[in-house]
């Protein structure tokens, strides 16, 4: 089902992110069924399935959140099960975790709740050197002027971006998304699609990007994975995914983009 | 193997909390300590009640003297007074007051703060950032509780003291420093450790039970709110059987 690795001028990508026979239950509910995905250095994975068929779970026993109940997940050539509260921290600072409600401490400001990992992971850094890096990342998510705001006083776009800029301070070389676009109007999310797309051009980062919405999917994808019933189902470009006759997969794509006659 | 759920329940609720206290324990002597975290969480716990504190302290003062004034008075005894609102407050009043306080103000105020930060992800966004939320969240406040706790005992002590001493100058025109020169005769260094002793155990059980409820949060708005009153509750509770138990070692210790 899977593709080939992708390649660069004909050579192959090295794999940042492998994950095989994944299964994870909770209760009676077995939520993953052994999933297989290789995401590949400087490519944008989608993971696209119905709301509750376990994307969020899948990449949070990437992060190490969740511990699955058998198959393995290799980061960056580690083994994520048994490392080290230590080892952990050190992949956990290559990689960024984009939360689906944004999740901001409420009690910081924006810039404190950048530079609050970055004081967290780095030592000897000035404080002119953590404003810096604090403004680049702002810039980078183009929100320069929300620097003193308060989480609650940031619109949903807003939000996001910042919790983008906050996991981009660190300057990780993987990017988890989880649905970066819900609860957003089309315009917001199609910026936030851009800034993805922008993050990936920028810091040549490898990135899950977990959706249901095609559009982002559509504009944010080197390759989609579709994952129902517990398994990717299919995996390959935008286009070779939904070319199928499926009717799981097709009535995804024309919920999405063919059935929305209105009213 | 099921005993019954409410047995299996109650022993997976003790295997937990004591988990949880082992691991404090254990992460309280590891580094990083977030020492700038430390010192706001006292300033929270600690500065953030004295208002309270003030007021509770110098009420229980006033109306302590004024309760034990009748029955001192009918043997004639009134000259007793400092002497036994000094041992009651340091010895029992202070404490268990100040303990109730902060359980009800601090208590609460860890488990819907905490609660909150679990069911937003806030918690889960720290682990990410490779920081260690346990460390960072829990230690701190405990710390924070158990040293503070101490501190406003001795102050309310004060607090009490001056209240009880308005009462009995207005009354019986005592000098200052006569009111403490007969309070203090008649305490003795063990009342004073067994009550700063006891105040750090009452801080630790505020800052540790409110932590775990609040660490330990259900989802949703209805969680942050079960965190916040079971912190105050369960303290509560706890505070009056360690009130029980240390009342009857310092009894032992002093040979009665």
């Amino acid at each position: 089902m899977q593709r080939e690795p992708q390649t660069q001028g004909g050579v192959p990508r090295p794999t940042v992110i492998s994950v095989r026979g994944l299964t994870k239950s909770f209760g009676d509910r077995d939520v993953l069924r052994g999933v297989d995905l290789d995401v590949h250095e400087a490519e944008n994975v989608v993971v696209l399935g119905r709301s509750g068929s376990g994307k969020s779970v899948l990449i949070k026993i990437i992060i190490g959140l969740l511990e699955p109940d058998e198959g393995s997940v290799e980061v960056l050539g580690q083994t994520v099960r048994g490392l080290s509260q230590r080892a952990m921290d050190a992949l956990r600072r290559q990689v960024g975790f984009s939360f689906q409600n944004s999740a901001l401490y409420d009690s910081m400001n924006v810039s404190e709740n950048l530079a609050f990992p970055l004081r967290m992971n780095t030592t000897g850094l000035s404080t002119h050197e953590v404003r810096d890096r604090v403004y680049d990342a702002l810039e980078a998510v183009g929100l320069v002027s929300a620097v003193m705001q308060m989480p609650s006083e940031l619109s949903g776009g807003q939000r996001k971006r910042i919790g983008i800029a906050r996991t981009l301070i660190l300057r990780p070389k993987i990017m988890l998304y989880d649905e970066p676009t819900a609860g957003l109007d089309p315009i917001t999310s199609g910026e936030i699609n851009d800034l993805i797309n922008q993050v990936q051009q920028t810091y040549h980062t490898s990135s899950i990007i977990i959706t249901h919405d095609l559009t982002c999917a559509r504009n944010t994808a080197d390759r989609v994975a579709m994952l129902l019933d517990g398994r990717m189902q299919r995996v390959g470009s935008f286009a070779e995914v939904f070319d199928t006759t499926d009717p799981q997969v097709k009535s995804f794509y024309d919920y999405n983009f063919t059935n929305s006659e209105p009213r | 193997m099921v005993i019954s759920p409410g047995v299996d329940a109650f022993a997976i609720a003790v295997y937990e909390s004591a988990s949880f206290v082992k691991r404090f324990v254990v992460e309280l002597f590891q580094r990083p300590i977030h020492f700038r975290e430390l010192i706001k969480q006292c300033y929270a716990v600690g500065v953030l009640s004295l208002p309270l504190i003030t007021l509770t302290g110098f009420v229980t003062g006033i109306v302590f003297t004024k309760q034990s004034r009748p029955s001192l008075a009918a043997f004639g005894a009134t000259s007793w007074l400092p002497s036994l609102i000094t041992v009651a407050l340091l010895r029992s009043l202070a404490p268990l007051v100040t303990a109730l306080i902060c359980a009800g103000k601090v208590g609460s105020n860890i488990g819907a703060e905490l609660g909150s930060m679990k069911v937003t992800e806030q918690i889960e966004a720290m682990e990410v950032s490779a920081i260690n939320p346990f460390k960072f969240l829990v230690v701190s406040r405990t710390v924070a509780t158990t040293l503070m706790v101490p501190a406003l005992m001795l102050y309310c002590c004060c607090v009490g003291l001056m209240g009880s001493f308005l009462n009995v100058h207005g009354n019986e025109a005592t000098s200052l420093a006569s009111f403490f020169k007969t309070g203090f005769s008649t305490i003795t260094y063990l009342d004073v450790f067994a009550s700063v002793t006891k105040s750090f155990v009452f801080g630790f059980t505020i800052g540790i039970i409110s932590c775990f409820k609040g660490y330990n949060a259900s989802s949703g708005t209805q969680g942050v709110g079960r965190a916040a009153n079971a912190s105050v509750v369960l303290s509560m509770f706890v505070i009056f059987i360690e009130e029980m138990l240390i009342v009857q070692i310092i009894n032992w210790l002093r040979g009665f």
